[in-house]
């Protein structure tokens, strides 16, 4: 799924007010953002930022209002100039764009979803969803074919002719969408795209963005202030606090390890349950070809004969009379949530087989889950496992 | 006089240097400025005989088809074609067609030129902050002290009317341009900017359509100050209504004072139906879509 290095964001800072350069000094000498604010009146907007979002991925920028996350995406398509850094896409620096390429670079190569829809009210859904087409110069015809093609693809057909007014907001975000899809960009930017929205809408949205995104394999960078969505949608994910990044990686990586206390508290009250994918728990597994393979091996070890067909035994204990006792092994598919889990593992007190890609990949136990669900999660060392 | 505020500086001095200034400027510029508006005021002079050589009732069909147009609704239209045949019936068509001709003139001069300034002030703060005094001082200067200078140049007649009168009226139109491309939600603006639209596309497609109706207000205003000028602009030869009234006074007939009065106020009621009209729609038509 996921490819090469598509963006690059390398020490990209942000500060706004009359004199940036001097203002960015003083931070590099160590100015928090509230003093900065008090001595000069800049405002930090960004310090330091380093990124790398693959090709094919949906990276989510998480952080709380002033975070500056969508400071952040605007860089992206430099709707916002960086006072110091470099942001590289495909290996070239958007910075160095002059106004032609970078007017190019915003029809061909990256476009946007707003929070706020931002459609044009003077235009019907059709144009609207066409317009990056026509201001590009592209034939009025091949812009509606093309046009209603997106509109087919978010579910809008027969609203066309409407007016972005007549749509609820839940509509007037797939306008939005099919708006940004129709340039067919390899880079989708959505500054909170479905914050505005109400939760049942928001789920639908999320899961047709799933759907899209299965299919079209775009670079989306996503911005959002909810830790669920974040979870469900990104690939990777970087928390952003007052300008500066305090964790990347992916959803489960963050739940179980937060980098720092901030995070932690962030995601405390994360419904883990719901959120961690049975593969990210697993023990990866010792799988044996035969019982008599895994007798050098301790605790439960899954034998799989490479064609299917598969059992758990324990290692040493399962042995008698010379024939290996092998029980049936209940399995589950990595990508399940753990609270899929939750009834198998209550059942029997062995071990889960967890399946990727239909082959086991390794065990899950319900000591690891019940140490995944604790509040303070991974942040203690996990303790040496019993046999 | 024990009153007396302390004489400071020259005021004489300065007055008579100002006025030798611009007597200069008249003997130098006056002919090439007069020849400069000739086709104007050939445009002006063949709009006012085309108007009066037209059939009263075609004139009146047109005004209740542009009312049709701009209402879209019976009522206004009524009110529109019975105020038109109002003017005939008091007997001051043809003065009612050379003032519709002249204030249609002006207000057309000032939509051409305040557009264009006032987006050009929503763009650029400096030329705004410059420019707000200057439109304040041509709306709140009295209207007589501008036919002083345009008389000079032009001599009495009606391009001095028409240019006084596009001086008083065109501050509406350009502070409400700058006002409605102003307002535009930025967030739209930002839109168009993400997909790459330049700065030319950005007004057209966007700042432009959705500052309409303000900018449709700004040409209301702009259209009943120009109604309200033409009985001053009639001083200095600008002939239409506005001559009746003055005639009035100066011969003390009531009648012809009254009369040339109620039409002034019926062109004004039939020219702010169909522009409000317009307005109305506009806003209700954005307020429906946005």
């Amino acid at each position: 799924m996921a490819g090469g290095v598509k963006i690059r964001v390398e020490n990209v800072s942000k500060i706004f007010g009359a004199d940036p350069a001097a203002a960015l000094a003083r931070v590099w000498d160590g100015m928090g953002k509230t003093e900065l604010l008090e001595a000069t009146g800049h405002v930090l907007g960004l310090h330091e930022i380093n990124l790398d979002i693959r090709e094919g991925e949906t990276f989510v920028i998480m952080g709380l209002s002033g975070s500056g996350k969508s400071t952040l995406i605007r860089h992206f398509n430099r709707l916002i100039e960086p006072t110091a850094g470099r942001i590289l896409v495909d290996g070239e620096n958007v910075l160095g764009l002059g106004p032609a390429a970078l007017r190019a670079f915003r029809r061909h190569k990256a476009s946007m979803v707003f929070q706020r829809f931002a459609l044009l009210p003077h235009k019907t859904v059709l144009e609207n969803v066409i317009y990056g087409l026509i201001i590009d110069g592209a034939p009025r015809q091949e812009a509606r074919d093309r046009g209603m093609r997106q509109i087919e693809l978010v579910g809008l057909a027969g609203f066309e002719g409407r007016y972005p007014g007549q749509l609820s907001g839940g509509m007037q975000q797939r306008v939005g969408l099919a708006r940004a899809l129709a340039t067919d960009a390899e880079i989708l930017l959505m500054d909170e795209a479905f914050s505005a929205l109400d939760p049942l809408i928001r789920h639908d949205m999320q899961m047709q963005l799933r759907d899209i995104q299965s299919r079209l394999h775009k670079t989306i960078v996503f911005i959002t202030h909810d830790l669920d969505e974040a979870l469900l949608l990104g690939n990777h994910i970087a928390i952003l606090k007052d300008g500066r990044l305090r964790q990347v990686g992916t959803g489960a990586g963050i739940l179980m390890a937060p980098a720092d206390d901030y995070v932690a508290r962030f995601v405390r009250d994360v419904n883990r349950a719901r959120t961690v994918t049975c593969g990210a728990l697993a023990e990866p597994g010792p799988v044996f070809p035969s019982p008599q393979a895994a007798s050098g091996a301790s605790g439960w070890v899954i034998i799989s004969d490479g064609s299917g067909g598969h059992g758990l035994m324990r290692a040493g204990g399962g042995v008698r009379n010379g024939e290996a006792q092998l029980e049936d092994a209940v399995t589950i598919e990595a990508s399940a949530n753990v609270e899929e889990a939750f009834g198998a593992l209550a059942r029997r007190d062995r071990p889960l087989v967890v399946m990727a890609d239909g082959r086991p990949s390794g065990l899950l136990a319900w000591q690891s889950v019940l140490r995944a669900l604790q509040r303070d999660g991974g942040r203690h060392p996990a303790p040496e496992r019993d046999a | 006089m024990a009153s007396g505020f302390p004489e400071l500086w020259d005021t004489r001095g300065f007055s008579r240097g100002l006025d030798a200034a611009f007597n200069g400027l008249v003997a130098t510029w006056g002919e090439t400025l007069e020849a400069l508006f000739m086709p104007v005021l050939r445009l002006l002079g063949l709009m006012e005989k085309g108007l009066q050589a037209l059939p009263w009732w075609l004139v009146a069909l047109a005004l209740a088809a542009l009312a049709w147009h701009a209402a879209r609704n019976w009522r206004t239209v009524a009110v529109v074609l019975a105020l038109t045949l109002a003017l005939g019936l008091i007997g001051v068509w043809d003065a009612a067609m050379a003032t519709i001709a002249l204030m249609l003139m002006a207000t057309a001069l000032s939509i051409l030129a305040g557009i264009p300034i006032g987006v050009l002030m929503s763009r650029v703060d400096r030329l705004r902050v410059a420019a707000l005094p200057v439109l304040d001082i041509m709306q709140t200067m009295p209207i007589f002290v501008y036919l002083i200078p345009f008389v000079m140049l032009f001599g009495p007649g009606k391009i001095p009317a028409l240019l006084a009168t596009i001086v008083f009226a065109i501050p509406p139109v350009i502070r409400l341009t700058d006002l409605g491309i102003r307002q535009v939600d930025p967030e739209i603006v930002e839109a168009s900017r993400a997909f790459g639209a330049s700065p030319g596309q950005q007004l057209w497609t966007v700042q432009v359509p959705l500052a309409l109706p303000a900018i449709m207000a700004g040409v209301n205003q702009t259209t009943m100050m120009a109604l309200s000028m033409v009985v001053i602009a009639s001083m200095i030869g600008a002939g239409g209504l506005g001559y009746q009234v003055l005639q009035g006074i100066q011969r003390l007939e009531v009648s012809r004072g009254l009369l040339a009065g109620l039409g002034i106020v019926f062109l004004a009621i039939i020219f702010d139906r169909i522009a409000q009209s317009y307005g109305r729609r506009m806003q209700k038509s954005l307020k429906l879509e946005s």
